[in-house]
């Protein structure tokens, strides 16, 4: 069992968990993942990185509530306890001195971006950051990712803080204003990824995006979490999360994510009934 | 006085009913009763030669414990059993005896080799019974030495129990949520009940054999590492768990599974029993399954099970080359299985949602003999039809997961992935490091990686005391 030392409710709906795994806060780095499992009848899902404390013997992990493993677990609480959380897996994110980078985080992904934020500078890197959220009572961690960051952009849908509209858009006139740009780390949601995928495919910007495919086991046991990427099948739990977003087949990603979209449905539908017995 | 009698009369395993089984992940076959069991034992003749035990893998005392039965004697079966073997409600469940023990037994010549398997399995479900986990041993010496296992499948296991029973101090890193490997992931429960696997592997942890779950050896400590920090020797017997897919097109459509993932949702994280459990699993209406061996029956009967109309499996040579156990094939048909021999997959076919609907198949004829000494087939030119399918289990073949040797210093691999090990004693080629099991010789049998695992132990036995 892991303990959770500590739980944040950041906005409604997305939640952070510091959780006592010693032996993975030892080895954990940028863009790696843990496959959680809350208890016997659990499902196993892969969660992002958020931090990690290698001294305190701690690695972080912030989630949305999306179906019924998610919902469960934001009914945790400090104090109690996951069954399992395996890690650190996949392979770390590419750092290197690449000269300016943009990060750009959809929605809770903050969380995912912010240890690749901080490598990158840690390295040298100009670090441009753009964080966009649906409006800006979803909105968190703004002060943190700036304080990693030589310059961020601020994004809402509804305009309701910072600029109206999606992360394409600053990040296309970034690009096109002349800002020599060397690397885009893009992560959130796939069709954000997408799409900021195609806005720096023109300016031949190498662009990287970090897939969440359904997973299993999550060390390369299943195939479950095949993706498409430059024509070739691969892993994404082994061979990335990490992938070149130009040369990802979107397609099937998004086709593949919908795979159990009725037993999500009547799983949450059943765990609803017996929460509210 | 007369020679006695040879009784060729093999007494039959007790089974589920075909219909009902077919809808059930109850266990198939049912067990001997003492009855049977004595009965079974009393055709055995204590043969001088002994040709069982040289057919045994793990040289079991077979006349041995098959007397203990005759006499009565439970508890001096077990220990006779258990003296050689951790793990026999396992090995009697899923040991091809039809090609080991059972095919060297003098009765073997006359079409009735004693039911070795069927007694084995008799022994170690009498011990749950009526034993518990209670067969304590002696507690050996410790020898002030510890050894880390990775791994926690059949080769594991055992490379576990026989090196705590020499007293060292033994540590298991399994990078699953359970130990038992394929045991539990792999094999269905109507075949090997996970309750069977879970007694075992609590009996190797009751040994003193510490074990440590949900740790990717590589991912958080390297073999390096281990070797560097605690231990003084590790074994490896981390599998052949990777699987393959045949890279043909609409390969990646939904509801293709390799059997990897299917056996794992159902098995492991019993997606049999949605929503109770999370995992959810597809439940096709055509279902086909492709290969021709243990994995493919288990992949067939599973999606039999959850409710499939029609299970097929095609394979692309014929029944007699079919790698799966005889028993498991027939076990298959009689459920209702259809098998489309000497059939190879050419394309999978999607709708607009990217999900399959059908497999374009080519017919095969056998050529001349390959390097596995079996015919080749042969694509039969346009002779291309098509199977309307709702889902596809792509059942293959698995090989090494690259993780471990990838992140090693110094162990040398084969082009397939496997590891270089010597055949005697499961020395790889870097200090301190054994291996055994699938990882060495891909994918094989339960009862060759606990072999393995055995010969291992007492060479690493060896290496640490001298
Ligand atoms: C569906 C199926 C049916 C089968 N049926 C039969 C049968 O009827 N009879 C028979 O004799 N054989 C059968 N086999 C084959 C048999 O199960 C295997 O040959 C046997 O389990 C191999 O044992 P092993 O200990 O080498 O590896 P495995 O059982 O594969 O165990 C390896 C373990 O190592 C773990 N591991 C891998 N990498 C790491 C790592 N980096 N760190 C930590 N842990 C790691 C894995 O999670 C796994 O638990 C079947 C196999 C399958 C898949
Ligand atoms: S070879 Fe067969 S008959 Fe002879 S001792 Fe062994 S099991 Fe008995
Ligand atoms: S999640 Fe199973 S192989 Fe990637």
């Amino acid at each position: 069992m892991y303990k959770i030392l500590l739980k944040q409710d950041l906005v409604p709906g997305i939640h952070l968990f510091k959780v006592a795994a010693p032996a993975v806060a030892k080895k954990a780095q940028p863009g790696q993942f843990v496959v959680v499992r809350i208890d016997e009848k659990g499902e196993r899902i892969p969660l992002t990185i958020a931090d990690w404390d290698r001294e305190g013997g701690s690695v972080t992990i912030v989630f949305m509530e999306v179906g019924t493993t998610t919902a469960r677990l934001a009914l945790l609480e400090a104090g109690g306890a996951i069954a399992d959380f395996v890690g650190p897996l996949g392979l770390p994110t590419h750092i290197e001195k690449f000269g300016t980078v943009v990060c750009v985080a959809g929605g809770f992904a903050v969380a995912t971006i912010m240890p690749i934020a901080r490598a990158m500078r840690q390295k040298g890197n100009k670090v441009i950051s753009i964080l966009g959220a649906r409006s800006q009572d979803l909105l968190f961690w703004e002060d943190k990712l700036r304080s990693l960051s030589d310059q961020l952009i601020v994004t809402t849908d509804d305009g309701s803080y910072g600029r109206k509209g999606v992360v394409t858009g600053p990040l296309k006139e970034l690009l096109e204003s002349g800002e020599k740009v060397d690397r885009v780390i893009a992560i959130g949601p796939s069709i954000m990824m997408k799409f900021c995928s195609l806005t720096t495919e023109p300016f031949g910007i190498k662009t990287i995006v970090s897939l969440n495919p359904i997973m299993v086991d999550g060390t390369g046991m299943c195939g479950c979490c095949r993706v498409s990427v430059g024509g070739e099948t691969k892993f994404a739990c082994v061979d990335g999360p990490d992938f070149d977003g130009h040369q990802v087949d979107w397609d099937l990603l998004f086709a593949r994510q919908r795979i159990y979209l009725d037993e999500e449905k009547r799983s949450f539908e059943q765990w609803q009934r017996s929460v509210h017995r | 006085m007369a020679k006695p009698k040879l009784n060729l009369n093999r007494v039959p395993m007790p089974r589920q009913d075909p219909k009902k089984r077919g809808k059930n992940f109850n266990e198939v076959a049912l067990g001997y009763s003492l009855e049977q069991a004595k009965e079974e034992a009393s055709r055995c003749i204590q043969c001088k030669k002994r040709g069982c035990v040289a057919g045994c893998p793990v040289e079991i005392d077979i006349p041995g414990f098959i007397k203990a039965i005759g006499d009565g004697d439970m508890p001096e079966a077990v220990r006779i059993l258990k003296s050689k073997n951790a793990l026999p409600g396992i090995c009697g469940r899923v040991c091809p005896q039809e090609t080991q023990c059972e095919a060297t037994c003098s009765l073997a010549k006359k079409g009735a080799p004693i039911a070795i398997g069927r007694l084995e399995r008799f022994v170690a479900d009498w011990e749950r019974a009526n034993m518990g986990a209670a067969t304590s041993i002696d507690p050996p010496k410790p020898a002030g030495k510890r050894v880390a296992v990775v791994g926690s499948g059949p080769a594991g296991l055992t490379a576990a129990a026989d090196l705590a029973k020499l007293g060292h101090s033994v540590t298991i890193f399994e990078a699953l949520h359970v130990a038992g490997g394929v045991l539990m992931y792999g094999i269905p429960e109507f075949r090997l009940p996970k309750e069977i696997v879970q007694a075992e592997v609590d009996y190797v942890a009751s040994l003193g054999v510490k074990l440590e779950l949900d740790a990717v050896v590589g991912k958080l400590a390297t073999v390096d590492e281990l070797l560097n920090s605690d231990y003084h020797a590790v074994f490896l017997g981390t599998g052949a768990g990777a699987p393959m897919f045949m890279n043909i097109p609409g390969e990646n459509l939904n509801g293709i599974y390799s059997a990897n993932e299917f056996l794992t949702r159902v098995n492991l994280m019993k997606a049999y029993r949605f929503p109770e459990y999370d995992t959810p699993v597809k439940v096709g209406r055509r279902v086909v399954v492709i290969g021709g061996g243990n994995v493919a029956m288990d992949s067939a009967r599973c999606a039999l099970r959850l409710g499939a109309d029609k299970v097929y499996i095609i394979y692309r040579r014929s029944e007699v080359e079919m790698p799966a156990r005889r028993e498991e094939v027939e076990n298959a048909m009689e459920e209702g299985i259809e098998f489309r021999l000497l059939t190879n997959p050419k394309q999978m076919l999607g709708d607009e949602q990217n999900w399959v609907v059908g497999i374009e198949c080519y017919e095969m004829e056998l050529g001349e003999p390959d390097d596995s000494g079996r015919r080749r087939p042969i694509v039969k030119e346009g002779s291309e039809f098509t199977i309307d399918v709702d889902m596809v289990v792509e059942a293959l073949g698995t090989r090494p997961n690259p993780l471990v040797a990838s992140t090693t210093e110094g162990l040398e691999t084969t082009r397939w992935g496997t590891l270089v090990a010597d055949e005697e004693t499961g020395k790889t080629v870097k200090d301190k490091v054994w291996a055994g099991g699938d990882i060495v010789t891909g994918a094989a049998t339960v009862i060759s990686a606990m072999g393995a695992g055995k010969h291992a132990a007492a060479d690493i036995d060896a290496y640490l005391r001298g």
